[in-house]
């Protein structure tokens, strides 16, 4: 796989590590959060047949985190960003 | 039919026009007791179980395509009871005792073949750590031998012993391993468990559950709905999938396995052998092919097809412990879904559903477990409690802490 780095351009994905899924940017608030929060947080994931936004990160590389947008059952790549302006999208401050 | 060998020398002596088929093709019957959901290794072992050990009459296997049509026909055939924890290592035990007696119950050739399975030791710790995990496997009463260096040299003469990075330092053995005709084993469990009543009914996808005031009442699938009492699901790969039907999300993620086939060679492996150092273990099948394999990709995927990276570190990972696989040519290779669950060890367990059982979470071992995992399965849903070498297999274990992490990687599936 290739995936389009939004900076380096197009890079083997042997490169990188993997993650997971992209929900994990989405932390409970630890102030507020109960333990079922932090159990499903942890543990359980949704496991998409199809589109699948995940977690990749330039070990070999530039050492940024990626959320990639790849489609789990014929592997094709459709969208590459920056995990920072995924996660300050969604309010996170940095 | 019974076979037996006077069947097949009568048969050839008769033109061979006796055979029938080794199970029927019937059409869905409106309502069953107990419904299993994924006709492959698992889901048919458990059927076969239900049936003729636990009593069940009316149970029937759903297949949305043919059976053994998935992981049963797509893994490397090995067999092995050598875990560590006090979870794991009873069950597999159990399953690797009933893989002995599996053709005799089953009235099937399922060529089980007890030739031997060895770890390779490369360093002194982990000699201890292998040492240790041999001995909690003789108190759960299996089988297990430290080999040395000189006893290495003479069983397996042809691998690397001047490796400078992973050098050659002994080898955890268990004799009682080996291998398995794996298509046997989904065919075999198939005609024994509709010897014994069970409807096995292929191209018939489920396409969602009946939920009635918390309790499931049945399946909606491509062939109209099934009514059942309980409905246990045991699909593997697509456990995520199917589960999501029911509202649920699991503790796991579907990987990519593959795995690899030379052409036939004569003999020259006298078991499997396993170089976890190097992401690599082969074994010989008795069509003379070399079936080796090596890590998940690391990715969510169905594709059932893999990438090129892991071809290259599974053929690094051959070419270094045992350089002669270079002078075989590849014939096949494929790739398998793994559903990878969060602490690397299955799940046998009641949903929060009333009636919904689930089956899953087998990661890369799920082959080794088929004979157990039914057993127990079968034992939960007849009995609606965990069999005793299975409570360990719970969904809550997450929850209250109990994970069963053998390789202590946490909850990271690619890394397990």
């Amino acid at each position: 796989m290739i995936i389009n780095h939004p900076l380096l351009g197009p890079r083997d994905s042997a490169e990188f590590v993997y993650l997971g899924d992209a929900g994990l940017l989405d932390r409970p608030d630890p102030e507020t959060a109960s333990a079922e929060d932090w159990h499903a947080y942890a543990y359980l994931r949704d496991n998409p047949a199809g589109e699948h936004r995940e977690l990749w990160w330039h070990e070999g590389g530039d050492r940024s985190w990626l959320v990639v947008t790849r489609n789990t059952v014929t592997h094709e790549i459709s969208k590459v960003e920056i995990a920072r302006d995924v996660a300050r999208a969604r309010g996170r401050s940095k | 039919m019974r076979y037996s060998g006077f069947k097949v020398i009568k048969e050839a002596l008769t033109g061979h026009k006796g055979w029938t088929p080794a199970w029927r093709d019937p059409e869905p019957q409106s309502h069953y007791d107990i419904i299993i959901i994924g006709g492959g290794g698992h889901g048919l072992a458990t059927a076969h179980y239900l049936s003729k050990v636990y009593g069940e009459k009316r149970v029937a296997v759903l297949e949305k395509s043919w059976i053994g049509g998935g992981n049963v026909g797509r893994n490397t055939t090995i067999i092995r009871s050598n875990y560590l924890l006090d979870g794991n290592e009873p069950f597999y035990e159990m399953s690797l005792k009933l893989w002995e007696g599996l053709e005799q119950d089953l009235n099937y050739n399922a060529m089980v073949s007890q030739r031997g399975i060895m770890n390779l030791i490369h360093s002194d710790a982990q000699r201890d750590a292998f040492v240790r995990r041999g001995n909690a496997m003789i108190l759960n009463g299996a089988d297990a031998e430290y080999l040395d260096i000189d006893q290495i040299r003479t069983e397996y003469p042809f691998l690397n012993f001047n490796d400078a990075r992973f050098p050659i330092k002994g080898g955890l053995a268990q004799r009682r391993g080996g291998t398995v005709r794996h298509d046997a084993v989904a065919w075999g469990f198939a005609r024994s468990a509709d010897s014994h009543g069970v409807d096995i009914i292929q191209n018939c996808e489920v396409q969602g559950f009946r939920v009635e005031g918390g309790v499931c009442k049945g399946v909606e699938t491509s062939r109209g709905f099934i009514g059942a009492g309980k409905v246990g699901c045991a699909v593997a790969g697509n456990s995520g999938r199917l589960m999501s039907m029911a509202g649920m999300r699991l503790p796991m993620e579907s990987h990519v396995l593959q795995a690899f086939v030379t052409e036939g060679l004569k003999p020259v492996l006298p078991g499997v052998i396993t170089f976890g150092a190097g992401h690599f273990y082969v074994s010989q099948s008795d069509k003379g092919g070399l079936v080796f394999g090596g890590d998940i990709d690391g990715y969510n995927s169905y594709a059932q097809r893999g990438n090129l990276p892991v071809v290259e570190d599974v053929c690094e990972g051959g070419m270094a412990i045992m350089p002669m696989i270079g002078r075989a040519r590849l014939l096949r290779m494929w790739g398998g879904i793994m559903d990878m669950s969060m602490d690397g060890s299955p799940i046998i367990d009641r949903t929060h559903i009333d009636g919904l059982y689930f089956n899953g979470g087998w990661c890369y071992g799920g082959f080794k477990a088929t004979p157990a995992s039914g057993n127990a399965f079968a034992h939960l849903l007849a009995k609606d409690e965990p069999h005793e070498t299975a409570t360990a297999y719970r969904f809550d274990r997450f929850r209250t802490g109990h994970m069963i992490d053998e390789k202590g990687m946490g909850n990271q599936p690619n890394l397990h």
